[in-house]
């Protein structure tokens, strides 16, 4: 049994793990709606990208170009809704619905003759003499390479949206793409790389699930977290670092849920489960009821098609 | 040479009809590829994935009892789409539909009169509104997405569910299994069609068009709603109330989506389970676009979608093919659908050529 | 007539005779037809019915012919599949999942000459039989090795729902663990799905962060044997053997063993003598095996493990004989008395050694 600190540090080690696989999917889809572009089949990009990923892994016994094949696959199947809605036309909404449905679908068809097949997946960072210091070791240096990937996409997805140049046409075609293409910059390229990005994001937690989280494939492996990733990203205001905050807090739900019940408290497990979701209908409400706020917050061509005749 | 997209001087007729069969042959074809490539003799494989599971009477009944909720759902949430009402809840108002029907029932275990099936209707309807009603406040109200709010709800809805036949509603005899007593029988949709599980649901469902196409084609309210939903600002400034519309689009698909969930629990389930529907809410809003938000478009949609699920569960049983092969089915199709409805309001023009369409750029509140 | 004409008849009337007379040489095979919840994979519920399937079909070899159909969820759906079974010939239908008791009932009520077998159900009919096995048994062993190979004294269960059969394994390993160990305590963390690999994960990680060092599950994938291998703790398989996901982590595993039973039901179709049943089977009737030990359980843990399996195949011993009490205290079963089966079957409590309530 562990003294408090080495526990808690146990604890928030499990939470960034349980959250990676959110904070990579909701920064996507971050990105994509900074853009102005709605995507809701985060679930099967991800799921996509986690079958790929473990395929590969398992074909080539290394774990990480399957988790960069996830990645590439999650982006391949964002290009076609990218292509669907940009190039086009066609509904956001019923376009990554269907993204979702065939997602899970594909996922399962390809997954097939995998699922129970063994990999050696990636193994959290082990630091001589680091990684074993008391507290500090867990806290800082014995996490999945995934875990500090995806603080580190934080950071870097906050640095490019509100740091550069780049950055600022991607959140402008966001809350004005008509402007946007007025000034000349290209809308639909623009939308289509955020697409992509959030696409090869999603793939990336679907990989991280296969190939290092649990590792194995199962259908359906990722349980409703792209959906959640889609809550994340409204909750965090589409903010990067409130999505970080966000994804722990809802990834942590269940873990508190866990501890309670192993220290022998009685929780009730759906209650406390509905909570993430309602606090982000609370903060939704909270953010959008005020109409500069909404602006300042909210991509106001979300869900929007843009077509340059118009 | 190149190829673009050119905004058509109006959305083509022909084309509207027409996208969803090129979309249903171009998914036949592709499912001819899939099935060849997998090694099955693809010609039987489609038999046995779209004529097998209809020929029996059997059979068409479960067609038609797997249709009733989607179209139902379907219908309602058209309502709301012409006006731009995104309701993406139904699946969770759904569930609220079937667990007040269900409330009811479990509440008159000895019921042995089908008028408690009235009530069980209404109280379905009511708790599918209700549900409804919370995303359509929050809109009104707030200025939230309601595409957000009431996808946030169908999580809750389920996580509801599942705490009530867990908890206070679980069967004292049953084991201790998540689930509810089941309902008396007299608390059952009653069987049309002997030897088939085909309730009378399906007669729900198809009022339930009757109703829409007279709504949406010959009501005021309902033309109301399309035109606010095509040009927002011409709407309010004809004083049609973009409130009222936000409440009746909601409340619409939540009253249909909650009776199709009555349609389950007092159909061939027959009580309450932690899960009541396989995703029939997020599938009606498929069979919502590939109906082109139409009646009539929804009805024949309906059973396309119903016909693809027992289409991919014979070709499991049959061909021994994954249960997966249900969703890359209706995926596809789908897709194939949305590319094809491109062809509505563009055409594809060879560069060079003139797009005098500028004047026109209203018709693209056509998009649907 | 020619004499090639009379040749040929002669030779007709011959064939015909023979075949007339000797006995139908291989009459149409069997067919047989199982419902699977979820998929076969490589570890698991469904893959111990599989694999009893297989077994069948090669001791019955020529005789039957089997079809299954995997990942069927309960609920609305389950009934169209088994009538599909039904209707296309299968003589007898095995459905493996509590929540297609119901379906089952129903489509039994419309093929009367179709028998059918629910797996772990309590409703039977003319046509319907149940069967079950008492995994609770498997569960004992399991903890004598785990409280022989926890030095923290505390196991680690990670379980789906609080339903009796659970329950009853909970309890079961808990005893089992304390008999050799009574110092023992087991927490459960209930994860409220049958298979959901990324929770079990976590409730596995929550486990060992409290400090068991020996877990086991009631769950449907290899997540926490594979989490027990990640933290270097141990794991009890169940289901099936998994040590191929933990090959230090893995003990032993409680595995279900269902070929002589499908074998012996499918026998008696086959002779005519199928008759509805309610056979709740365990070590005894060889429908629960504890997998082969990993090389570092002690060879004398191994041999009480043996040992103490014969006695409850021999009915010389029974988990829940008394003393036996709940852990508030509570006196459940008097001393020297063992539990009947219909008390077992509504369990609904811990016994002493497990932390917590049982949620309600």
């Amino acid at each position: 049994m562990e003294g408090a600190a080495d526990h808690f540090a146990t604890l928030v080690a499990l939470t960034l793990a349980a959250g990676t696989p959110l904070v990579f999917a909701a920064l996507g889809e971050l990105m994509t709606e900074k853009s102005g572009v709605l995507n809701l089949g985060v679930e099967g990009m991800m799921l996509v990208g986690a079958v790929v990923s473990f395929i590969v892994a398992a074909t080539t016994r290394q774990p990480w170009l399957g988790a960069l094949a996830g990645a590439a696959a999650g982006a391949a199947m964002a290009a076609i809704f990218a292509a669907l809605t940009l190039s086009l036309m066609a509904n956001q909404v019923a376009t990554g619905l269907a993204l979702s449905l065939f997602g899970v679908g594909l996922s399962a068809f390809i997954g097939q003759a995998y699922v129970s097949v063994m990999i050696a997946g990636v193994k959290p960072l082990s630091i001589p003499g680091l990684s074993n210091l008391p507290v500090i070791g867990k806290l800082l240096f014995a996490h999945s390479p995934f875990v500090y990937l995806s603080l580190l996409l934080c950071a870097l997805v906050h640095a490019f949206l509100y740091r550069t140049r780049a950055g600022l046409v991607v959140r402008a075609v966001g809350e004005s793409a008509g402007s946007a293409y007025a000034l000349g910059y290209p809308v639909v390229a623009i939308r289509y790389f955020a697409v992509m990005f959030g696409g090869a994001c999603a793939g990336l937690g679907g990989a991280y699930m296969a190939v290092a989280y649990t590792p194995l494939w199962t259908e359906n492996m990722t349980a409703g977290r792209g959906w959640i990733a889609l809550a994340l990203v409204v909750f965090a205001t589409w903010k990067p670092e409130r999505v970080l905050a966000g994804a722990y807090l809802f990834g942590g739900v269940t873990l508190v849920q866990f501890q309670a019940q192993a220290m022998g408290i009685a929780v009730p497990s759906q209650i406390l489960s509905m909570l993430p979701y309602l606090a982000t209908i609370v903060v939704l409400t909270i953010i959008s009821r005020d109409a500069a706020t909404i602006r300042l917050n909210a991509p106001a061509s979300l869900g929007k098609p843009f077509h340059p005749d118009t | 040479m190149r190829l673009r997209l050119e905004l058509r001087p109006a959305p083509s007729r022909i084309m509207a009809w027409a996208s969803p069969l090129l979309a249903g042959m171009a998914t036949l074809v592709a499912g001819f590829i899939l099935f060849s490539a997998l090694g099955k003799d693809p010609l039987q494989a489609l038999h046995v994935f779209f004529v097998k599971p209809i020929e029996t009477r059997y059979g068409l009944g479960e067609l038609l009892l797997k249709a009733s909720p989607l179209m139902l759902c379907a219908v309602g949430l058209a309502a709301g789409y012409r006006a731009n009402v995104w309701n993406i809840g139904a699946e969770g108002q759904l569930t609220l539909g079937a667990i007040a029907a269900g409330g009811l029932a479990l509440a008159f275990p000895g019921a042995d009169s089908a008028w408690i099936l009235l009530p069980m209707i209404f109280a379905g309807a009511a708790g599918g509104m209700a549900w409804a009603a919370i995303p359509a406040w929050l809109r009104t109200r707030f200025n939230a997405n309601e595409i957000l709010t009431s996808l946030m709800l169908v999580y809750v809805a389920t996580l509801l569910l599942s705490w009530l036949v867990q908890g206070p509603w679980r069967d004292p005899d049953g084991f201790n299994f998540p689930q509810s007593k089941m309902f008396a029988d007299a608390a059952l949709l009653p069987i049309l069609l002997p030897g088939t599980r085909l309730n009378a649901g399906f007669l729900i469902a198809l009022a339930a068009i009757a109703v829409a196409w007279l709504f949406f084609a010959r009501s005021l309210v309902g033309f109301q709603m399309r035109v606010a939903g095509l040009a927002p600002a011409a709407a309010n400034y004809a004083g049609i109330s973009a409130k009222r519309n936000i409440w009746l689009g909601m409340l619409i698909g939540g009253a249909a989506a909650g009776i199709s969930g009555v349609g389950e629990a007092a159909g061939p389930i027959g009580q309450l389970l932690p899960s009541m529907s396989p995703g029939y809410g997020f599938a009606a809003i498929i069979v919502a676009f590939v109906g082109r938000l139409h009646p009539l478009g929804i009805l024949l949609a309906s059973l396309l979608m119903s016909l693809l699920y027992l289409g991919g569960e014979s070709a499991q049983i049959n061909l021994a093919l994954p249960s997966a092969v249900t969703g890359l089915f209706q995926g596809t199709l789908l897709f194939f659908l949305l590319a094809a409805d491109v062809l509505i309001n563009f055409r594809i023009g060879v560069i060079g050529r003139k797009a005098a369409n500028a004047a026109v750029a209203t018709a693209l509140g056509a998009h649907v | 007539m020619s004499q090639w004409k009379k040749w040929a008849l002669s030779v007709a009337l011959t064939a015909s005779a023979v075949a007339w007379l000797s006995p139908v040489a291989a009459a149409e095979p069997l067919k047989v037809g199982f419902v699977y919840v979820s998929p076969i994979g490589d570890a698991g519920w469904t893959f111990q019915h599989d694999s009893g399937r297989k077994e069948m079909e090669r001791a019955l070899a020529g005789k039957v012919t089997t079809k299954f159909v995997e990942n069927v969820p309960e609920g609305a759906d389950a009934e169209r599949v088994i009538r599909e079974l039904a209707q296309s010939g299968n003589k007898i239908i095995f459905t493996t999942s509590f929540g297609y008791m119901n379906p089952t009932l129903k489509v039994a009520k419309q093929f009367p000459n179709t028998d059918f077998e629910h797996a772990t159900g309590y409703k039977t009919d003319k046509n319907v039989g149940i069967y079950n096995a008492r995994f609770y048994e498997g569960r004992y062993l399991a903890g004598i090795v785990a409280g022989r190979m926890t030095k923290s004294n505390i196991g680690g269960y990670v379980a789906a729902f609080p339903i009796p059969e659970v329950v009853m394994g909970i309890n079961a390993f808990t005893r089992g663990m304390r008999s050799v160990n009574p110092k023992a305590e087991v927490k459960v963390i209930w994860v409220n799905a049958w298979f959901d690999p990324g929770r079990e994960r976590e409730a596995a990680e929550t486990l060992v962060s409290q400090g068991a060092d020996v877990l086991t599950h009631h769950t449907d994938s290899t997540a926490v044997v594979q989490a027990a291998e990640a933290k270097s703790v141990y794991a009890v398989a169940y289901h099936s053997d998994m040590s191929k996901y933990g090959p230090h982590a893995h003990l032993t595993a409680v595995t279900h063993q269902w070929g002589a039973y499908y074998t012996k039901a499918v026998q008696d179709v086959l002779n005519g003598t199928w008759k509805p049943g309610n056979l709740w089977g365990g070590i005894k009737e060889g429908m629960i095996k504890m997998g082969p030990f990993n090389p570092v359980v002690p060879r004398e843990t191994q041999e009480l493990v043996n040992k103490t399996a014969a006695d409850i195949g021999a009915g010389k011993f029974h988990p829940f004989t008394g003393p036996l009490k709940d852990n508030d205290g509570k006196e459940r079963l008097a001393a020297g008395k063992v539990m009947t089966d219909d008390v077992l079957s509504k369990m609904d409590y811990y016994v002493e050694g497990v932390q917590g309530k049982l949620p309600k």
